[in-house]
């Protein structure tokens, strides 16, 4: 998918004055905000915290020991009789694919929803190589109909009301008019179900890998996720290498805080570990599971200060706290991962020149690092993206002349006295409407009068004994 | 993070840092903080050379000149026992940001990890601090308030108990529930200038809740969230106000 994050003040201008999108993410991120708050602490806050902390650790200690349990993923997923295929750049990705497509003779494909085949841009070269690819997730479903990207990493189309995904399937699927969830997604249930029929290759993202025992899991809901990994010929599931975990009893953990941090559920509906193709004694499943570890940039972040950031379980728990998403929704941040963490990996990953406005996009009220269910410091990452900037000189020269002179004139008491007898004299006259950058702040606010005596003058006045 | 251990402030003369908004814009909350620290017989001095602690700077990632304001404290402090700031944000960048910005200077940062063992926030002094609970507080006439939980105060530095601990030992004060007193107002330092409509955006929830909650006054430890919240609420011709907790205290002490 194509980075398009520099245009995020706009875009989120554009967001904040659409009242559907409003209601849309208001609702969406309510619900999950309110619904992660009941599961995560429903044994206590006691509990939840520690569940947190030993979710941390385990993260953790996997990314410090990557590059040796990727060493162990591999071989132990190639005894299982996985194929492990090795992708540097997201081009790998989609020529590896497109390569097992083709040998395969494959007309269509079913896709469950994973995060990392927007990420490498998958759909768009199936379609540019006549191969039919259908989303199986509702969520990605809608989107891949309405042909837009995703907004949220966990469910895909937040920014939609219900009206209007209603009105899209009418429209496009002939749809009899309909105001119940219920029956609209049954009425795509039955469509999509003869895509997994006819299905010559299902691809799915995974939610982690298992080292030590060489399996790929799913955590998901709609049961499309086992569709797609059991009834196509072929099986693709498409990892980017810092889902590796060590051990089976780690997954008992993270099975456990993915699902209360991302739908307030205890559990999902489906886990699944794949441990390879059908065998000669069962009667499914595929003939052929591949794995495609994918790199496209992480390894390089893997030596940066943001390489906590990889510790990330994609629960979307920081889009829906955080204050920013709630109001912009995911589009804004213009990439696959949005909120918090998106807009610490888009920078990491895409490179920081393609993505200067997302470190800004924070007011730095911690909520992200308060929810996250691997403690990321998400805020101590956004203020050094932020230093970054400044080093890299990619600032508006605005704020670098600013800054330097509100620099200069804190290290001076005198200058310091003398640049608050000029704002007092200024904020006199100037209540509604300031000039130039800080125009901003008189938009949607008064501006506070300076006081007529400083607090200094009145400490010295009551030192003297004068009222003050 | 390694964070130094914070000796207690007890019987110790208090180095008032007021803040650079508090000096200009609000200097009835710095006289507020000064009344209360008298009225529990606080010895207090106002080093007079103080200017910022760095935020403004340091949260925009102009490292480089936030540590000079950041030396130019740690210097005019330099002799300080106890530091005490009316503003959880503040007073958060003292304790856990000095130590990244001083991390790799070996002059600086025992000064920094000094500076950050001794610097207590208003409330958090009172109460952790001194461990006194109950003020004898009285206001002239009943009133109710609700708490808006600024963000570094709340996440960075853990407090939120503190004011309403002090609150709700004060007669003739009534203690509300504001919704969602724990998010955001949208304020962020420059963010609310360079993401303007966003901030806006944000303020604009945070003054729906003020507007439906039952308190005549919402209270909070920040002079800087107080402006972006009275600002809109100014603005939107609002009866509704939002006072720093040190004005409210104040104003039991008289007479
Ligand atoms: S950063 Fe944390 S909260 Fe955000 S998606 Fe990743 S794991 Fe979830």
């Amino acid at each position: 998918m194509k980075v398009d994050a520099n245009n995020f003040v706009s875009v989120a201008q554009i967001a904040v004055n659409d009242p559907d999108l409003q209601e849309a993410v208001s609702l969406g991120t309510y619900n999950g905000y309110s619904k992660r708050l009941v599961a995560m602490f429903s044994n206590g806050h006691e509990h939840g915290e520690a569940m947190r902390q030993q979710a941390a650790a385990m993260r953790r200690r996997a990314i410090q020991k990557l590059p040796d349990l990727l060493e162990l993923a591999e071989k132990n997923m190639t005894a299982n009789g996985i194929k492990v295929l090795w992708a540097e750049t997201a081009e790998d990705v989609r020529n590896m694919v497109l390569d097992i497509a083709k040998k395969r003779n494959a007309k269509l494909v079913a896709k469950s929803k994973s995060m990392i085949s927007e990420e490498v841009a998958l759909n768009h070269a199936f379609e540019e190589n006549g191969i039919e690819v259908v989303e199986t997730d509702l969520g990605e479903y809608i989107i891949q109909l309405n042909k837009e990207t995703p907004s949220h990493i966990v469910m895909p189309v937040m920014h939609r009301t219900k009206r209007e995904i209603r009105d899209l399937f009418m429209r496009e699927l002939n749809m009899p008019f309909t105001d119940d969830a219920a029956e609209m997604t049954a009425f795509i249930r039955k469509h999509l179900r003869q895509v997994f029929v006819n299905a010559d290759i299902g691809i799915s993202g995974g939610n982690f890998i298992i080292a030590e025992s060489g399996s790929l899991c799913l955590v998901t809901n709609e049961g499309n996720g086992r569709m797609v990994t059991a009834m196509p010929k072929v099986h693709i599931g498409i990892v980017g290498i810092e889902k590796v975990i060590e051990t089976i009893e780690d997954y008992a953990t993270l099975t456990q805080i993915l699902p209360r941090s991302a739908t307030g559920q205890q559990m999902t509906v489906y886990m699944q570990m794949i441990n390879g193709p059908r065998r000669e004694d069962e009667p499914d499943g595929p003939d052929e599971v591949y794995v495609i570890l994918v790199d496209n940039g992480r390894s390089k972040v893997y030596a940066t200060k943001y390489a906590e950031a990889l510790t990330c379980i994609r629960c979307g728990a920081c889009l829906n706290a955080c204050p920013v998403y709630q109001v912009t929704g995911g589009h804004a941040y213009g990439w696959v991962y949005s909120g918090p963490i998106g807009a610490v990996i888009t920078p990491a990953l895409t490179g920081l020149e393609n993505a200067t406005p997302l470190p800004q996009a924070s007011s730095l009220c911690g909520k992200c690092k308060q929810v996250c269910p691997v403690d990321i410091d998400i805020p101590r990452m956004l203020l050094d993206l932020r230093h970054e900037l400044v080093e890299k000189g990619m600032t508006d020269k605005i704020f670098d002349v600013g800054l330097k002179a509100w620099s200069i004139g804190n290290r001076s008491p005198k200058l310091f006295i003398m640049g608050g007898a000029v704002a007092r004299f200024g904020t006199r006259f100037l209540p509604n409407r300031l000039p130039g950058p800080l125009g901003g702040w008189t938009k949607y606010r008064d501006f506070p009068q300076f006081a007529p005596k400083p607090f200094r003058e009145l400490w010295k006045e009551r030192k003297k004994g004068k009222p003050s | 993070m390694y964070l130094p251990e914070r000796p207690s402030p007890k019987g110790k003369r208090v180095s008032l840092f007021v803040t650079c908004i508090v000096d200009m814009v609000y200097p009835a909350v710095g006289m507020s903080v000064v009344d209360i620290l008298e009225h529990l017989g606080v010895e207090i001095d106002f080093p007079e050379n103080q200017t910022c602690c760095g935020q403004p700077g340091y949260n925009s990632g102009y490292r480089n000149d936030a540590r000079e304001v950041a030396l130019h404290f740690l210097r005019v402090f330099a002799d300080a026992d106890v530091i005490v700031v009316p503003s959880g944000s503040c007073a958060a960048m003292i304790r856990h940001e000095y130590l990244t910005l001083f991390a790799d200077d070996p002059v600086w940062l025992p000064h920094a990890q000094r500076a950050a063992s001794i610097t207590w926030e208003f409330t958090e002094f009172i109460v952790q601090g001194l461990g006194i609970t109950d003020l004898k507080l009285r206001l002239p006439q009943p009133q109710t308030f609700a708490i808006h939980d600024a963000c570094h105060g709340l996440r960075i530095l853990g407090l939120g108990e503190e004011a309403r601990t002090l609150l709700a030992n004060v007669e003739n004060a009534a203690l509300e529930d504001l919704k969602d007193a724990d998010a955001c107002c949208g304020f962020g330092g420059l963010f609310s200038v360079k993401m303007a409509d966003v901030s806006g955006a944000m303020l604009q929830k945070k003054i729906d809740c003020i507007n439906h909650c039952p308190a005549a006054t919402i209270i909070t430890g920040d002079t800087s969230c107080m402006t972006q919240m009275n600002g809109g609420l100014s603005r939107q011709k609002s009866v509704k106000r939002v006072r720093h907790i040190a004005d409210v205290l104040a104003e039991g002490l008289k007479k």
